[in-house]
């Protein structure tokens, strides 16, 4: 009792009043009493508090308990896994580079001048005024800038900004640049497959990263893609195309080791930078009236049917005329010509009498069965719609045969050929890798037709129109082609579409090229011709000459085709034994 | 080390003897971790608002020493001497409070500062815990002497109070020392049915607050829908310390000291979870246990109503602050702008802290008498 404060000197002052000091201290103690207990709830109450305090922090540290911010969440929408692409023998041609994109969230920006002109500063390339407009205004989340390198990352982080961050990304990079523009497409800056294989294949490649499945393989080999496109584009330049295409097919099972199509577009930089024409497909969107090369087709009916066998011939004397056209030989023989000839000599006036024996029903049949009035399914979205006429007359038919009239893409005349050449089985070609063995196919023509067809083949190249396309040693067989581009006026004369379809070993073919040059000019070497004979078979041939050492094939002394032309023409392999009496 | 006997009877001795050290030391460990965190969040800061970088660690650590001779100063004081400078510290901090709006600085749409000759306090900051001690000491009164107008002064004072602060305006603050006014009046024996009023009516407030206060309503929408707006303190807060893991970044790894503007400040907590790791959370959150949790079991040895009320009015008033300071870090409550004691920056609550816990150590020394009132 040593302090008086001036409190108790009032409670002194009114217990003077008349009321027991004893009470009043019992009621105090009471109270006391009263306030300890209430004070250990309120105790426990705290206690409890904190402990569940320490319990989120736990839970944040060893569980992530955070939600992602709204910004980063929506960004991580944009990012999403893509497997890597590589080719049938594991080579990478398409993969991710990681990399970092600059988004604001405007309304955590202090002072909206002050951060534009920052970022302007250490990303040269955006605009003071355009960021301003990005940054004041009032969403949550703006992208300000894509696929940053690590130094420029590393520049905009040291300005320590706020309301600025970054999204870690992938970057989707094709190592072999325009290489396999066409077959692999390209992804948007999202990494959305937006064409190509990237696009047809978008969910797999995704699905594929999530349950790290590995890299998808192709069936193309960046080898075969390396030569076919060189020499495409060597002949663009020697001729002065507009643009080449090319494919090469393995007809035992259908896989596309190569497809190009030119010109084209390296995929790493930004595609809206490309022309139309650079990201037009040739080889899978583009659907061209082959000429001659539709020949094989109509020879091969002809004989699949039975209408016609080795030894009947056709009247090539003089020109056929229909309604209002005339129908003309490009190398005239003027005289009556064998099927072998009208085949190796590609004969139009041979060939049409030759379709119009077959038939338009039949003839339109037979291009059906052999998948070339259909689109193409293809794990590529870019897949043309093949054009065939309205009405399908006597004057069609007989264009048809020669190839004028309908119009396909190159892969499938030269899936279509392949049938003609494997045995006579049409199997479904495809971009991806197969396992070893048998593919299921559609048996489309006999194997006795398929066999003719593989002897008049090489009879072309030996002595026919296709000489330009020969390779020593390596039997190839093939048919030029030699279209003039439709225009709204008619046929141009001046403007060739010139083919070549080979396959090679003709005696067992284990691979089908196909070439097309889109109007080439002639030159000096030759004589100013600019058809497929004198354009895309020798373009064929180097392509032959590099690729069959790469697989492996020796040139042979002895060709088995040979034996095999010898006991299909009647004891010759020689054409003049094939000519008409 | 100076080693004083127990025989000693002088004012140090005996305030060496007596005074809780345990608690003394772990708010001292408190101000420690604070200037350390505050070496390595401010400069971030004040990097961006263009100061020299270690402005605010010099701030700091001017007031440091300062707050720790009032902490100890105070805590040298009686009973009676708490009571007297609560009640002469309440009537001066009523006075600034009141002036504070016609005198004050405006800073982010509310007027809290009051600048004295270079020195800038929020007078709200030293009403808080002087306050709780005047209201203990009414309720004590009422119940030592019924005809003493202790509670019908102490709800005057409450609505007097509260009425400055939102004209601040200052919700947090004023919910703050509504909270612990009525949890002093709950200990000195309020019915229940007049607290569950009491709940009811500050429900009813926040209500109002909600409706009629935009800055009061945005945040709360956010907490309960987090996509509606800017979440975004919170947000990096909570990256932050899951980034930190259980033993962080390292000191001066941090990145959210970068891009969150109050990272000195109310997101302190983040910082340090980030740079040093959720174990020290665990630690600084056992600190603010302790100190007070203890200063609870020590009150109620205390037979003296008053002491019981005014150190259970300023522990709760510390252990709310450091409670609601780290749960809106940890996104367990909605953002509001409130400071972990002793480790956010800002030299006027620092100080302010000082004089509160100084109370609350004099009013827990331990007493020949046991506390009893004479």
């Amino acid at each position: 009792m040593t302090s008086t404060s001036p409190a108790m000197r009032l409670s002194l002052s009114l217990e003077a009043a008349g009321r027991p000091r004893v009470n009043v201290e019992g009621e105090v103690k009471r109270a006391v009493e009263l306030a300890r207990r209430r004070m250990a709830f309120a105790a426990v109450l705290f206690a409890f508090s904190f402990i569940v305090l320490a319990g989120r922090i736990a839970e944040i540290a060893l569980l992530g308990g955070a939600d992602a911010p709204v910004g980063a969440r929506e960004a991580a929408e944009h990012t999403v896994g893509r497997a890597d692409i590589v080719d049938r023998n594991g080579a990478l041609i398409a993969t991710n580079l990681p990399t970092a994109s600059l988004y604001a969230d405007p309304r955590a920006v202090i002072d909206v001048d002050e951060t534009a002109r920052a970022l302007a500063g250490a990303l040269p390339g955006l605009d003071v005024d355009h960021l301003r407009r990005k940054l004041a205004s009032p969403r949550s989340f703006v992208w300000l800038e894509r696929g940053l390198a690590p130094a420029q990352q590393a520049g905009v982080h040291a300005l320590g900004l706020p309301g600025i961050a970054f999204v870690d990304e992938e970057r989707r990079v094709y190592p072999q640049g325009s290489l396999l523009a066409h077959v692999l497409g390209y992804t948007d800056i999202d990494n959305q497959g937006i064409a190509g294989v990237e696009k047809t294949l978008d969910e797999t490649l995704r699905r594929q990263a999530i349950d790290g499945k590995g890299p998808l393989a192709l069936s193309l080999d960046v080898c075969a893609q390396a030569i076919l496109r060189e020499e495409l584009a060597r002949s663009v330049e020697t001729f002065r195309a507009l643009g080449a295409t090319g494919l090469i097919l393995d007809p035992t099972n259908g896989e596309v080791l190569a497809l190009a199509s030119l010109p084209d577009f390296d995929p790493n930089q930004p595609v809206s930078e490309a022309t139309d024409e650079q990201r037009f497909n040739r080889a899978t969107l583009g659907v061209y009236e082959m000429g001659s090369i539709f020949k094989v087709f109509t020879t091969a009916m002809a004989l699949d049917y039975g209408v016609v066998g080795l030894a009947d011939g056709f009247d090539a004397t003089s020109p056929i005329r229909v309604a209002r056209y005339t129908i003309n030989d490009t190398h005239p023989k003027a005289r009556w010509l064998s099927v072998p000839e009208v085949f190796i000599y590609s004969s139009n006036i041979g060939s049409a009498k030759m379709g119009a024996a077959v038939g338009a029903e039949r003839q339109r049949a037979f291009l059906d069965r052999v998948g070339l009035l259909d689109p193409l399914t293809l794990e590529l979205p870019e897949v043309g719609q093949p054009m065939e006429p309205g009405t399908w007359g006597e004057l069609t038919t007989m264009t048809v045969a020669f190839g004028h009239g309908v119009a396909v893409t190159p892969i499938q005349t030269a899936a279509a050929f392949a049938a003609l050449v494997n045995g006579g089985t049409l199997i479904h070609p495809t971009l991806l890798k197969r396992a070893p063995g048998p593919v299921p196919g559609k048996r489309v023509v006999d194997k006795t037709t398929s066999d003719v067809m593989r002897a008049l083949l090489r009879l072309v190249v030996v002595d026919g129109t296709g000489k330009g396309a020969n390779v020593p040693g390596y039997s190839v067989g093939g048919k030029t082609g030699t279209a003039e581009k439709a225009s709204a006026r008619g046929y141009r004369r001046d403007a060739l579409l010139s083919s070549f379809i080979a396959a090679f070993p003709m005696d067992a073919p284990r691979f089908v090229v196909l070439v097309t040059l889109d109007e080439p000019k002639g030159t000096e070497e030759t004589f100013g011709y600019a058809t497929g004979g004198w354009t895309a078979a020798p373009t064929v041939r180097r392509i032959i000459e590099r690729l069959a050492p790469l697989y492996g094939l020796a040139p042979v002394a002895h060709e088995p085709i040979e034996d095999e032309m010898a006991v299909t023409f009647g004891g010759t392999s020689t054409l003049a034994s094939l000519s008409a009496p | 080390m100076i080693t004083l006997a127990r025989a000693d009877r002088s004012l140090v001795a005996r305030w060496w003897w007596s005074v809780d050290r345990w608690t003394l030391a772990a708010i001292l460990l408190l101000a420690l971790i604070g200037a350390l965190l505050g070496m390595a969040a401010s400069p971030a800061v004040a990097e961006r608002i263009g100061v020299a970088p270690f402005h605010f660690v010099h701030r700091q650590l001017a007031y440091l020493p300062l707050a720790v001779a009032v902490l100890i100063g105070t805590s040298l004081l009686s009973a009676d001497g708490v009571r007297r400078v609560a009640l002469a510290g309440f009537g001066v901090g009523l006075v600034l409070l009141a002036a504070t709006p016609i005198v004050g600085d405006e800073i982010k749409g509310a007027t809290r500062w009051l600048s004295l000759g270079g020195l800038t306090i929020q007078p709200s900051e030293f009403v808080k815990p002087t306050f709780a001690v005047v209201a203990a000491w009414l309720f004590a009164g009422q119940r030592w002497d019924p005809a003493f107008p202790g509670n019908v002064v102490a709800i005057a004072l409450l609505a007097l109070v509260v009425g400055l602060l939102a004209r601040q305006p200052d919700v947090g603050m004023a919910t703050m020392v509504t909270v612990v006014w009525c949890a002093q009046f709950f200990l000195a024996g309020l019915a229940l049915g007049w607290l569950v009023l009491c709940a009811l009516g500050g429900v009813g407030l926040l209500g109002l607050g909600y409706v009629l206060l935009p800055h009061v309503s945005d945040r709360i929408d956010q907490f309960l829908d987090p996509s509606s707006g800017d979440t975004y303190q919170s947000d990096v807060a909570m990256m932050a310390i899951e980034q930190g893991g259980f033993f962080g970044r390292g000191p001066g790894q941090g990145q959210v000291k970068d891009i969150l503007p109050d990272a000195h400040a109310d997101y302190i907590f983040a910082v340090a979870a980030e740079e040093f790791g959720s174990l020290a959370c665990l630690l600084i959150i056992v600190l603010f246990a302790f100190v007070t949790l203890r200063a609870f079991a020590r009150a109620s040895g205390d037979r003296s109503l008053f002491g019981l009320l005014a150190v259970t009015g300023l522990a709760t008033q510390f252990g709310l602050q450091a409670l609601i300071n780290m749960a809106v870090n940890v996104r367990l409550l909605p953002p509001k702008g409130m400071t972990l004691p002793f480790v956010s920056y800002g030299g006027s609550s620092l100080l302010a802290l000082a004089l509160g816990m100084g109370m609350l150590l004099a009013l827990t020394r331990r007493r020949y008498d046991g506390g009893a009132e004479p």
